[in-house]
């Protein structure tokens, strides 16, 4: 099986009008979907990351005190998966939660060492 | 009562009740190679309990408010040991547990009411594993499941602190080393391992019950401890086994009767002087009722018997009302079904009321070769009993003066003191 990465973008400013109760539904179909790649087999890990971020541009002199992309095009987090193909894996991300909250998923196979 | 006592005593009560379903739940958590790990936890929240109501005063619900503590702070440690091989995540359950889109979700489904009792009963059965010798079962079993500290177990076993934690490590070695993951057993095992449990916490209710401990507040945890664990096994639908029913009515029977055993200076009170009106009418009802239900099924245990008996005892209104006849033919039915030479020789005090102390003397020379009879104290106060009514006064005294060496109750040991002085007088 080959590696992928999910990398998760925006959804941010629905997430912030949240309430706890929807916060909460929303985090059981995390566990759901989350939970059947684990049981699969296929889950290897991910994180939701923090808002804050630094760029660093030019070589690494010029440093600006934000991610790259902001709005729809913040990274809000990654996964990493096992599948058979790149088209599986971007079939397992149909069922990404994040989509509840407008976010994009961009599939990327991990390079093979 | 002051607020502080007020408090001091909730804690200790809820303690007592929820520590050991915490543990469960952290050790499912953790794994039971992190054992201790899950004690501390459980520590931590009692402590922070502690600090934290003498301020502010007890919770609504000071339950809650323990268990939402003991959670937090698991999920500290499991931030904290991500990335460590300390805790196995490989389970695809666990696995959920090291994602923050996950962690918390699945942590409050750890902790979800139904869970936490399962967790209880199948972290019972994994005490009581065959190949952990009775005695580090029920140590164990105080430690982790009924919240017993290191000092309160080696009081309730008359030994040192040094001795219980030796016991103690033994124990949780042998779980590191065989990763025992514990379960509730299938239903084609459980009668088999439910026994082993069973056995347990008789041990342990006789520990409070037959010992005579000055110490009337380890008794009384003892007692209380083994009938809330025997309460929870029938609790759950797979161990309502008839068994489990028949011993928790044999408790009910004895518990029924713990304050009349003893005077208020501890010495202990024959069957034959006890105050009966001291004896507990609604415990022994609840007995009953267990022993109902204990009745299905095609199998009878001894626990069946012995409750049987107890109840004879319990029901007579005065000693002399015994049914002695009936209590005999459950000897008999007992002895049948499996050789215990400590039976016998209640059977032969039966025989002593029953048929005089000739026939008594018969009964107990049938267990005579019996090695490790003759090092319990109470073969050699049966017989002291047996001669004395046969005012054989020599021998009386020699069998009485051989149970004051082997008993290490000083209580008992003024018994036979007093007997003694009856006979030569």
């Amino acid at each position: 099986m080959k590696e992928f990465l999910y990398l998760i973008r925006g959804g941010e400013e629905k997430y912030e009008k949240n309430s706890p109760e929807e916060m909460q539904k929303h985090m059981q179909h995390w566990q759901e979907w989350m939970g059947g790649l684990a049981q699969a087999g296929q889950l290897v890990g991910g994180q939701p990351l923090m808002r804050e971020g630094k760029t660093l541009s030019e070589g690494g002199t010029k440093i600006i005190d934000r991610p790259l992309a902001e709005g729809k095009e913040l990274v809000g987090g990654y996964l990493l998966i096992k599948a058979d193909s790149l088209e599986q894996a971007a079939k397992i991300a149909e069922g990404c939660p994040s989509f509840e909250y407008g976010c994009t998923v961009e599939v990327r196979e991990i390079s093979p060492m | 009562m002051k607020e502080s006592e007020h408090i001091d005593d909730t804690v200790n009560h809820l303690f007592r009740k929820e520590s050991g379903k915490m543990v469960a739940v952290l050790v499912k958590i953790f794994g039971t190679e992190n054992i201790e790990m899950a004690e501390d936890v459980v520590q931590d929240a009692l402590v922070r309990a502690l600090e934290t109501w003498k301020y502010r005063g007890i919770p609504d619900n000071p339950r809650a408010w323990l268990y939402r503590t003991a959670k937090n702070k698991a999920i500290d440690i499991i931030r904290k040991n991500k990335y460590s091989t300390l805790i196995d995540f490989s389970d695809p359950d666990k696995q959920l547990l090291t994602s923050g889109y996950t962690l918390n979700t699945t942590m409050d489904n750890y902790w979800k009411e139904d869970q936490i009792q399962d967790d209880f009963l199948a972290m019972m059965y994994a005490c009581c594993h065959h190949d952990i010798s009775e005695e580090n079962q029920i140590t164990f079993i105080l430690k982790s499941l009924c919240g017993f500290s290191t000092k309160e177990i080696a009081r309730s076993f008359l030994t040192s602190e040094d001795t219980i934690s030796k016991r103690l490590y033994r124990t949780k070695e042998y779980f590191r080393k065989h990763k025992i993951r514990p379960k509730i057993p299938t239903s084609n095992e459980i009668v088999d391992k439910t026994e082993t449990v069973l056995n347990a916490i008789y041990l342990m209710f006789n520990e409070g019950y037959n010992s005579t401990h000055a110490d009337q507040l380890i008794r009384k945890d003892l007692i209380e401890q083994a009938m809330l664990l025997c309460r929870s096994l029938l609790s759950a639908e797979q161990t309502q086994l008839p068994e489990v029913y028949a011993l928790m009515a044999l408790m009910c029977f004895h518990a029924a009767r713990v304050d009349s055993r003893l005077t208020i200076e501890g010495e202990l009170i024959l069957l034959s002087k006890q105050d009966r009106t001291q004896w507990d009418t609604a415990i022994i009802q609840s007995g009953q009722a267990y022993l109902n239900k204990a009745a299905f099924g095609s199998k009878l245990s001894t626990y069946h018997i012995e409750a049987a008996i107890a109840y004879e005892h319990c029901i007579a209104k005065e000693y002399k009302d015994t049914n002695w006849p009936m209590i005999l033919k459950y000897y008999d039915i007992f002895l049948n079904l499996t050789y215990d030479p400590v039976v016998l020789l209640n059977r032969c005090m039966v025989v002593l009321e029953l048929q005089g102390a000739d026939k008594a003397l018969m009964a107990i020379k049938t267990i005579k070769n019996n090695k490790v009879i003759e090092k319990y104290y109470l073969y050699h106060a049966t017989l002291g009993e047996i001669y004395m009514r046969m005012h054989q006064n020599t021998k009386a005294v020699i069998h009485y003066q051989k149970a004051i060496q082997l008993t290490q109750s000083k209580q008992e040991q003024q018994f036979f003191k007093d007997k003694i002085a009856g006979v030569l007088n």
